[in-house]
């Protein structure tokens, strides 16, 4: 009787969890994790140490679109671009050893520019870890200073939780890269799988400082009471999804709005109150006016060196508003009068309802008064040459009449980037990638294939110089394989240019190897079935772009643009906003 | 407490967090980065259990020091930072020594040794015996003065370890962090302009 009993009792335990038990692999449950966290596009390249994962991928086709890149970095770069235009979390897979290593330069631009990623790295066996085993490196700590957190995976009954605190760490407060490093054994082991549960609290993370009323109150006072207020926006606005809300106290209180690179297009580029872009290639006016505002409002930005000029004559004048998300940037570079803790999206509703209804008119026209000046020096010469060689700008101008604005713009690091930033229009917000923290060379060809993955629906043009293609050009294989539709501009000047401008204004031209050469990129392209068409020709120009913007699927144009054309205004190095030079 | 004429000065800073692996070389880095040295460093578990407890000391500025700790605050895994000047913590270093027995036999009054520098003998054989003392740098540092002539054979001294004065212990403040929504009281680190209060806990 008492055996029948237990016999009886076994039996139903034994009912009960093959109800709610399923045993999987550590592999399974990772993708079964991905795709309730709503992962539909992976970035990556396979390797011995992450097979056992791309085996139970086989199975999961229909539900998570692989991407097979050519190199781990264009992988890591397609997952950044991927998380700027969609607002999502981006996900790579890259093996052990020299497969992880080489997402390192992506890690550390993603980290710096706050960009949401969870990256997931094979590693070797648990038990050979520490013992030099074939393609093993200690990813962990290389990746320490460059991920917001990261974690090793040894046991597969680990994963949906960490999968779950990779998730939620990478996307909330102040976004950032994950890395998660599985052993191999980890992804075979099989394991009783409960279930995958979202993370949405953990005690030792704080994501977001709570709102203070007694700061939102001190700002509104000091905003009412200027008279000479000035807006400057980081890419905080646009993480933080904050555009509405952002938009509403710009325009209610008036103030004339500056941008960072990052920044750009979370409100219009034609917004009357946009007065352009920050630091050292933005606008005249929003850097000469930096050292003539009372009262600088900061909203989701880090007072990065590129924008700030020399540090101990930047703003000394005014009184400092902070409104940040990370309590480890207020006071970090500029000292503030009030620091807004808080993501901007809360904030900035509570402080709209606090200033005043304002109109700033002759301040605005301050503003104004300095963007002539920059048109006549500057400006119109570079959009409207009338002879000569094409210049970068012109390019940019011609490409906004066909887009209307309405792009996606991607671009690499150095001069095409900077003129790009400086005359793209941007109607909508999300519309602008780039490596703008580390200065990646090599960023767009990559993030613009994650760019179109991430908005579908739009266009993607890269713009890149002649050197950066060079670096991850190889991910042309990506865009034949995968069919991505992106339109790639090289902006092609036989220099590395951005180099070569400093050269000439600060080493007396001495032009130290950055006279590059290039392949024929047309050929380079046809050889991986891209269709294109390299340009010298002014009258070229406008048919061609008009062709490659009708062209259905990727395309590659080439302009041959000024060999020695230098990016106007500068704030050179040591020298504060205020000392910015037209020429 | 001693300024050096850089505007430096000794602050201890304490920091808890998870148990969890990799995280000493997560906050370690903070330091090495901005080529700053680390002059202790002490991580044992707290009084409450699964949470561990830093206390490292570095000389610099309060306006570094400052930063510093919202790096630190802002790793995932750590729970609370603070930093406290010396006359805000009581600390203690432990050092131990080494000598021949037979010397001290001979040469040394074990007694007085023991008696004038709070020290005490934690074995003592036949070939060496081994004293322990605990206090402040410089009196762990008389007795190697003091040992030295006699043929000090080994010595090694402690991290610092230190309790901060005004505080009423983490129990209170962990119940605050396991909550969703924690109060005003788990995030005062976030005040910068409030000066040293602050930092107490």
């Amino acid at each position: 009787m008492e055996t029948q009993t237990i016999t009886q009792e076994v039996s139903e335990i034994e009912e009960k969890s093959v109800k709610s038990f399923k045993e999987v692999s550590g592999s399974v449950a990772l993708l079964e994790a991905l795709i309730v966290e709503g992962v539909e596009t992976i970035f990556g390249y396979p390797g011995g140490a992450i097979m056992p994962i791309y085996d139970a991928l086989y199975d999961y086709k229909e539900k998570l679109n692989h991407i097979l890149v050519r190199h781990e970095q264009g992988g890591i770069h397609a997952g950044q671009g991927y998380a700027r235009t969609s607002g999502k979390v981006g996900v790579v897979f890259a093996t052990s050893g020299p497969g992880a290593t080489n997402l390192v330069t992506g890690l550390a631009d993603a980290q710096i520019d706050s960009t949401p990623l969870v990256c997931i790295t094979g590693q070797v066996f648990a038990h050979l870890l520490g013992t030099d085993a074939f393609q093993e490196t200690d990813v962990i700590n290389i990746t320490t200073p460059v991920t917001k957190w990261n974690y090793q995976v040894t046991d597969a009954t680990e994963i949906p939780e960490v999968i779950a605190k990779a998730f939620y760490i990478a996307k909330s407060g102040r976004p950032g890269p994950v890395l998660i490093d599985i052993t191999k054994n980890a992804q075979i082991q099989k394991f009783n799988y409960e279930g995958y549960v979202k993370c949405n609290h953990i005690r030792s993370y704080r994501p977001k400082p709570i709102v203070r009323h007694q700061y939102i109150q001190e700002a509104a006072e000091l905003i009412n009471s200027a008279k000479k207020p000035f807006i400057i926006w980081g890419q905080g606005v646009i993480l933080g999804s904050a555009e509405q809300e952002f938009k509403a106290f710009v325009e209610k209180s008036g103030i004339p709005a500056a941008w960072t690179v990052l920044g750009a297009g979370a409100i219009p580029t034609d917004h009357p109150q946009n007065v352009g872009m920050l630091g050292m290639h933005g606008n005249y006016g929003p850097n000469v006016l930096t050292n003539d505002c009372d009262v600088l409002i900061a909203i989701g930005m880090r007072f990065d060196d590129r924008v700030t000029g020399r540090l101990d004559k930047y703003a000394k004048q005014a009184k400092v508003v902070h409104l940040d998300i990370d309590p480890a940037e207020i006071d970090k570079n500029v000292k503030s009068t009030v620091p807004v803790w808080g993501d901007c999206k809360e904030t900035l509703p509570l402080l709209t309802a606090l200033v005043d209804e304002k109109k700033h008119t002759g301040w605005l026209a301050t503003f104004n008064e300095y963007t002539a000046k920059e048109i006549e020096a500057v400006i119109h010469k570079e959009l409207n040459p009338e002879s000569g060689e094409m210049t970068m700008g012109e390019v940019i101008k011609q490409l906004n009449e066909i887009t209307k604005g309405d792009a996606i713009i991607v671009t690499d690091v150095g001069q095409h980037q900077m003129v790009a930033c400086r005359y793209a229009k941007l109607n909508k917000t999300r519309s602008n990638v780039t490596s703008g923290g580390l200065g990646t060379m090599g960023f767009a060809l990559p993030a613009a294939i994650g760019a179109k993955f991430g908005a579908q629906d739009r266009d993607v043009v890269a713009i890149i110089g002649d050197g950066g293609f060079q670096m991850t050009l190889q991910e042309l294989g990506t865009i034949m394989q995968s069919k991505v539709d992106v339109k790639i501009i090289i902006l092609n000047n036989r220099f590395l240019g951005m180099v070569r401008q400093w050269q000439e204004l600060f080493n007396e031209r001495r032009y130290s190897f950055v006279d590059i050469q290039s392949p024929d990129f047309v050929m380079v392209a046809k050889g991986y079935g891209i269709d294109g068409k390299s340009i010298s020709e002014r009258e070229e120009l406008i048919p061609t772009l008009n062709e490659m913007m009708a062209h259905k699927g990727a395309y590659l144009l080439e302009v041959m643009v000024t060999k020695e054309n230098n990016v106007f205004p500068m704030v050179p190095q040591g020298c504060s906003v205020s000392e910015i030079r037209l020429k | 407490m001693e300024t050096l004429d850089n505007g430096k000065q000794e602050f201890n800073i304490t920091v808890y967090t998870e148990n969890q692996i990799g995280l000493l070389n997560r906050i370690a880095i903070i330091f090495t980065r901005r080529k700053i040295n680390i002059d202790s460093l002490n991580t044992s578990p707290s009084e409450i259990e699964s949470i561990h407890r830093f206390n490292i000391v570095i000389t610099e500025s309060e306006d570094v020091v400052r930063k510093l700790t919202r790096q630190i605050e802002k790793q995932v895994e750590v729970l609370k930072v603070y930093y406290h000047i010396n006359e805000d913590v009581v600390w203690q270093e432990m050092a131990l020594y080494k000598m021949s027995t037979d010397v001290i036999a001979e040469k040394v009054s074990v007694e007085r040794l023991l008696r004038e520098n709070g020290a005490r003998a934690v074995v003592i054989r036949k070939d060496y015996t081994v004293f322990e003392t605990t206090g402040h740098r410089e009196e762990t540092d008389a007795l190697i003065k003091i040992l030295q002539p006699y043929g000090l054979i080994e010595f090694v001294r402690s991290a610092r370890v230190a309790i901060i004065k005004k505080s009423d212990g983490f129990n209170s403040k962990l119940r605050e962090f396991e909550r969703l929504e924690p109060g005003e009281d788990v995030i005062e680190n976030e005040y910068l302009n409030k000066g040293q209060k602050v930092f107490t806990m």
